[in-house]
């Protein structure tokens, strides 16, 4: 009786058929000969559970979070000081880094969830560039600079995150993971909370919802997963600097989720992969490939207001008359 | 008169040099369709605002089921049993009709940290909405998007909502406005068949309504309670006819 989460939705099969292929990814650049892509198709994965944790907030709960980056950049730099320290332990890492992701979103959240619209935006801009200097102030571990990762997290015997098809499909894994914990999430109790907050906040209250704490809640659970996907990128690039978690990476966050279809279950899969293809191969072209981009992106959002997953559904409304 | 369920004593709120409630003190028996009329401005809302919490009175009390709630919060409000429709329609407009009650009763059903079962197959949740839409006559539009209804079925799905709380008391802020003649009888038929099941305080423009429905009526001018009694007496109270009822009030108050 609820609004279609179904899953055979034309965009969420389209979602489903892009997955098998990223699945089969690997196999396709052995044969064109060009491993170059499975490290192409690795970053894509790993900013499209960092789109899908902003996806919870921004789309099913209206909190349009202009910081989201941070999370990258704190996921990453809790690997990278880890590893600097000669701890290698995924087992350690990856859960530290969801840990203090927590913490931060927590403390952040409850300060910036008492604010409403531009202000939110700007308060928690203002927080992601506090945690960016941090980043920068942090001299022992290379500063500006950025501090090199000489060990992937290691998982004993189990996985070996140096081989890069075994990175490319635990990516592929959580990925898949992140995208149906929030498809879950947005339709649970929970989440009817947060989609009615979006709506209408002030009615949630009247009919005797605290509707802050779930709000904090969602944040938290967004900065979780987010997290993750820094401690991903982290191993990705062997590498993690204040870069990471540049307002501008918040902001591209931003545009995969609008791009892909705000509130939808696949929309962070279809932005991120459409923003990085895209991205790649308008800068393989013109060094300004953003002079392309942006138009792009005004037609996106002037002709698809639901964004590349409603093109799907759109396609499938005009077959069928 | 048995022990109120809902007594407002010696209420105050300015806002800057305007009196918008002035010394108002009213008691509302259980089971009362207690209607409040009043011209423009006449601080009904202001009223309603600080019988839900979204207003905080200058001094005065208010006490619901013997307990002092002047100064509880809106949400713990609601969860005691005071449940209200808003002046301007504020349904979720995004979510279905469905959708909407669900939440209504979601709210009253325990903490929502419940993160993994689908609300979809929630029994506990979607039977009371069920039975809220039936009441009001709306179960055939429950998977409608509630942004697609028409602005009459807009307030009967408000009324929906604030049923399915299951609350001792309503609080109605002008359920009828903006309605043709056809959508505020139906209303009134509505209104009609939960009086008595509970208390219902309804603020309301629609003499004819008001008039038909109420057990007794409170008249406000200027933030202030110059009458109450039952309908036969409020027609007839001459300070009422000047104030309030005037030249086109009175054919349809006597209709």
């Amino acid at each position: 009786m609820m609004r279609p989460a179904s899953l055979s939705s034309p965009s969420n099969l389209a979602a489903a058929l892009i997955l098998v292929l990223l699945a089969l990814l690997p196999l396709f650049a052995e044969l064109l000969a060009s491993p170059f892509l499975v490290t192409l198709f690795t970053r894509m994965l790993i900013y499209a559970i960092a789109a899908t944790s902003l996806n919870l907030i921004l789309g099913y709960g209206g909190m349009v979070s202009f910081g989201h980056a941070m999370y990258i950049g704190i996921g990453g730099y809790v690997v990278g000081i880890m590893a600097s320290h000669g701890v290698h332990a995924g087992w350690l890492q990856w859960p530290l880094a969801i840990a203090i992701s927590a913490l931060f979103a927590l403390v952040i959240g409850a300060l910036c969830l008492r604010t409403r619209g531009v202000y939110f935006i700007m308060i928690t801009l203002a927080f992601a560039q506090m945690v960016y200097f941090m980043g920068v102030g942090l001299e022992e571990y290379g500063g500006d600079d950025g501090l090199t990762i000489y060990n992937r997290s290691s998982f004993g015997s189990l996985l070996n995150l140096s081989d890069k098809r075994v990175f490319y499909y635990v990516c592929l894994a959580l990925l898949v993971g992140a995208l149906y914990l929030v498809h879950r999430l947005v339709q649970s109790r929970f989440g009817m909370v947060l989609r009615g907050s979006k709506s209408n906040d002030r009615r949630m209250q009247a009919i005797g919802f605290p509707t802050y704490r779930y709000r904090l809640t969602g944040f938290v659970i967004a900065g979780m997963i987010c997290g993750l996907s820094g401690a991903l990128m982290a191993n990705h690039n062997e590498f993690v600097s204040p870069a990471m978690m540049h307002w501008v990476q918040s902001g591209d966050l931003i545009v995969m989720v609008v791009l892909g279809g705000m509130g939808t279950a696949a929309g962070p899969l279809f932005g991120a992969l459409a923003f990085l293809l895209v991205e790649y191969l308008l800068s393989r072209i013109t060094e300004y490939w953003q002079i392309i981009f942006g138009p792009l992106l005004i037609l996106v959002v002037l002709f698809a207001r639901g964004g590349i997953g409603s093109l799907f559904d759109m396609l499938e409304g005009r077959r069928r008359g | 008169m048995a022990d109120p369920l809902l007594r407002i004593e010696g209420l105050v709120k300015r806002f800057g040099g305007i009196v918008a409630t002035d010394q108002v003190s009213l008691d509302i028996a259980p089971g009362e369709l207690h209607a409040i009329i009043g011209p423009n401005g006449a601080g009904k809302t202001t009223l309603i605002g600080q019988l839900t919490g979204e207003i905080r009175p200058d001094s005065g009390r208010i006490r619901f089921q013997g307990t002092d709630i002047t100064r509880r919060p809106t949400h713990r409000r609601s969860l005691q049993g005071l449940a209200r429709s808003f002046q301007i329609t504020s349904i979720f407009l995004d979510l279905t009709v469905a959708e909407n009650v669900v939440l209504a009763v979601q709210a009253h059903a325990g903490h929502s940290f419940r993160f993994w079962r689908r609300v979809a197959s929630d029994r506990r949740l979607q039977e009371p909405a069920r039975a809220a839409l039936r009441q009001v006559g709306l179960d055939a539009r429950a998977d409608a998007r509630a942004a697609n209804l028409s602005h009459g079925e807009r307030r009967q799905l408000e009324i929906a909502m604030a049923l399915a709380t299951e609350p001792t008391m309503l609080l109605l802020d002008e359920p009828m406005a903006g309605m043709g003649p056809e959508e505020s009888a139906r209303m009134v038929e509505t209104l009609r068949a939960l009086k008595g099941r509970l208390t219902i305080l309804l603020v309301e423009h629609d003499m004819d309504a008001v008039f038909a429905l109420a057990d007794r009526i409170t008249v406000l001018v200027y933030g202030r309670a110059i009458a109450t009694g039952d309908p036969d007496t409020i027609r007839a109270n001459p300070e009422v006819r000047r104030a309030y009822l005037g030249d086109q009030g009175t054919e349809a108050a006597d209709g």
